[in-house]
């Protein structure tokens, strides 16, 4: 089995799974914070940051992909704060390939997130008042468990579309095999050279039995928290 | 411990303005739909902030909109029955009984004894459902749950917002009992809103009669209930006096024999034990009046009376007033019947009810 792919092309995957992974957990508290700003409060500029969570969802990848890079380049604006204080280079790197995965996926986390907020009563918050819990206890204890099917599936959801982010990583990143070659990025190697259909098709199963497998584990969990959640 | 509430705030189209004190045990918010007593219990448990306004329970100030104060919900430690329950539809019955005790200072030592969770499930009758997710529950059983939960979080008033209302009759006699055991059992007071004169007269001993967001009556339940002035805002079809009995003989034939100060009176098997104090509604359009003992009649509840006063609606109706042995009697008879009898203040006369006219639901347990 483990001969089945190339070093090369096994290194491709464990580093797609570990952009992925890392992006999603990354974002999930971001996600979290936005989806419940944009589901219950009102504020100026909630139109803005609406629009701003949105924007990587619409513009082609390869304009996100350049605005992360000079943003975020080492001569970019935050790229530069990062390298000099922090000493943190994104591009160029897998890290940055996993900022580029969650800044496209993070607009399909929200989505997810914020349906679920909106759909929780909030006369179920209020009750939980009376008995003498605070908003940051009546959060953990009443809308969190109660949003929990939403966060999976956002969660899911983001990582499933992290794994197959290709236009903004290869542009902010580029496509270094074992540094920043992820499976799409690869794929699309092995496609450039004359005769390597066959490489390219086996990565793609291995794209699709990812995907798959991480949509019916979300099935699964969703459906789990949803039957604790309605109460039977 | 008493409540003050002094509220003022403008809807569109409508302002709620008025002023009310509640003292211990339970007192009724009575009115339409609409009238504004949701919003007066909203705005004492904090859920929402008046125009201009006071409330304090016992020495704590809970809102003063002058003075800046509005303490939030959770730091009122009031316990809040909403209508439609609102149970945690992720936690069992068990843990929705134990949300509030987490949060309730106190709710470990002290008070713990009167509202240990064993004694609430056991007054309340919700032992077999601990278990159970709240999606599993009737509609009463969900109720009960809810007020058990209000109960356990250790308050300091109790908020019951027409808890029965959405319960059909049947569950509203299931529930009724267990609302009088917590009113004479809990040393709590409870505000309690409700458009139906049945549960105030059973329940209330002070009730507050709101009419378009403006106070109307208020006082103790017996007395607001027989008085005439008060049974327009009642609704005239709803006015009825309470009759204060005690049960003294069940009798073969399926009848209660039940000591009043008017004398006896028979009902329907009223289930009881001998001695038991009851409050007895009697509505005025149920009673009869006759200015001779009448003979050769079915009825069987024949108490002599006095006439008090006579005051005369608009309609073709007039309102009664009776005193029997110190106990007030509403009648409700037409004008021409007034008129023929030369019914006038201080004339004896004769009330007439007929034991079967007097629905269960008018009968109930005396605080």
């Amino acid at each position: 089995m483990a001969d089945w792919l190339t070093a090369e092309e096994w290194r491709a995957v464990a580093l797609s799974l570990r952009v992925s992974l890392l992006a999603t957990v990354v974002s999930l508290p971001i996600g979290l914070l936005v989806a419940h700003a944009l589901a219950r409060w009102e504020f100026r500029g909630k139109q803005i940051l609406n629009g701003l969570v949105h924007l990587p969802l619409i513009l082609p990848p390869v304009v996100t992909g350049y605005l992360l890079l000079v943003t975020f380049g080492r001569r970019g604006t935050v790229g530069q704060v990062l390298d000099q204080w922090f000493g943190i280079v994104l591009a160029f790197r897998w890290t940055g390939a996993a900022l580029a995965a969650g800044v496209m996926a993070f607009p399909l986390m929200v989505r997810a997130m914020r349906l679920a907020i909106e759909a929780v009563d909030p006369r179920l918050e209020q009750a939980a008042g009376t008995l003498g819990a605070s908003r940051p206890w009546v959060f953990v204890t009443v809308t969190l468990p109660l949003i929990l099917p939403g966060i999976i599936a956002g969660a899911v959801l983001a990582f499933a579309k992290a794994m197959g982010e290709f236009g903004a990583t290869i542009t902010f990143v580029s496509n270094i095999p074992g540094q920043t070659q992820t499976l799409p990025s690869a794929i699309y190697a092995a496609l450039q050279v004359p005769g390597g259909e066959g490489n390219a098709a086996r990565l793609v199963w291995v794209s699709i039995t990812i995907a798959m497998g991480a949509l019916l584990l979300s099935e699964w969990l969703a459906r789990r928290a949803a039957r604790r959640v309605s109460g039977r | 411990m008493r409540l003050q509430v002094a509220l003022r705030h403008r809807f569109a189209g409508f302002t709620l303005d008025l002023a009310f004190e509640a003292p211990a045990g339970i007192t009724a918010l009575f009115g339409r739909s609409g009238s504004g007593k949701t919003t007066v219990i909203n705005a004492v448990a904090g859920l929402m902030r008046p125009d201009e306004g006071k409330v304090r329970l016992g020495e704590v100030t809970l809102t003063d909109t002058a003075a800046g104060v509005n303490l939030p919900p959770h730091r009122r430690r009031i316990g809040y029955v909403f209508q439609d329950a609102r149970l945690f539809p992720h936690l069992t019955v068990r843990q929705n009984l134990l949300y509030g005790r987490w949060f309730a200072p106190g709710a470990k030592e002290g008070r713990a004894e009167a509202t240990s969770l064993d004694r609430i499930v056991d007054l309340l009758g919700i032992a077999p459902l601990l278990a159970r997710r709240p999606g599993a529950l009737s509609g009463g059983e969900r109720q009960r749950v809810a007020i058990g939960r209000a109960i356990l979080s250790n308050p300091r008033l109790l908020l019951l917002d027409e808890p029965l209302a959405a319960l059909d009759e049947a569950r509203k006699a299931e529930i009724l009992p267990y609302l009088e055991r917590l009113r004479d059992e809990l040393q709590l007071p409870i505000l309690y809103v409700s458009h139906a004169m049945a549960e105030v007269a059973r329940l209330a001993d002070t009730v507050v009669l709101i009419e378009a967001g403006r106070l109307t009556a208020a006082g103790p339940t017996a007395e607001i209930l027989s008085d005439p002035a008060a049974a327009q805002g009642l609704g005239l079809r709803e006015a009825g006096a309470l009759l204060t009995a005690r049960v003294a003989a069940q009798e073969a034939d399926g009848l209660t024999r039940l000591d009043s100060p008017a004398g006896p009176v028979w009902l329907p098997r009223v289930a009881a034990p001998e001695g038991t104090m009851l409050r007895i509604r009697i509505l005025a359009q149920d009673v009869m009046l006759a200015t001779t003992r009448p003979e050769g009649i079915s009825a069987l509840n024949i108490l002599p009376a006095t006439v008090r006063d006579i005051r005369q609606g608009e309609g073709p109706g007039a309102l009664v007033r009776l005193d029997a042995g110190g106990a007030v009697i509403l009648a409700r008879v037409t004008r021409r019947s007034a008129l023929t009898l030369g019914l006038t203040p201080g004339m004896p006369v004769f009330a007439v009810l007929k034991a079967v006219s007097v629905a269960q639901e008018n009968v109930g347990g005396k605080g």
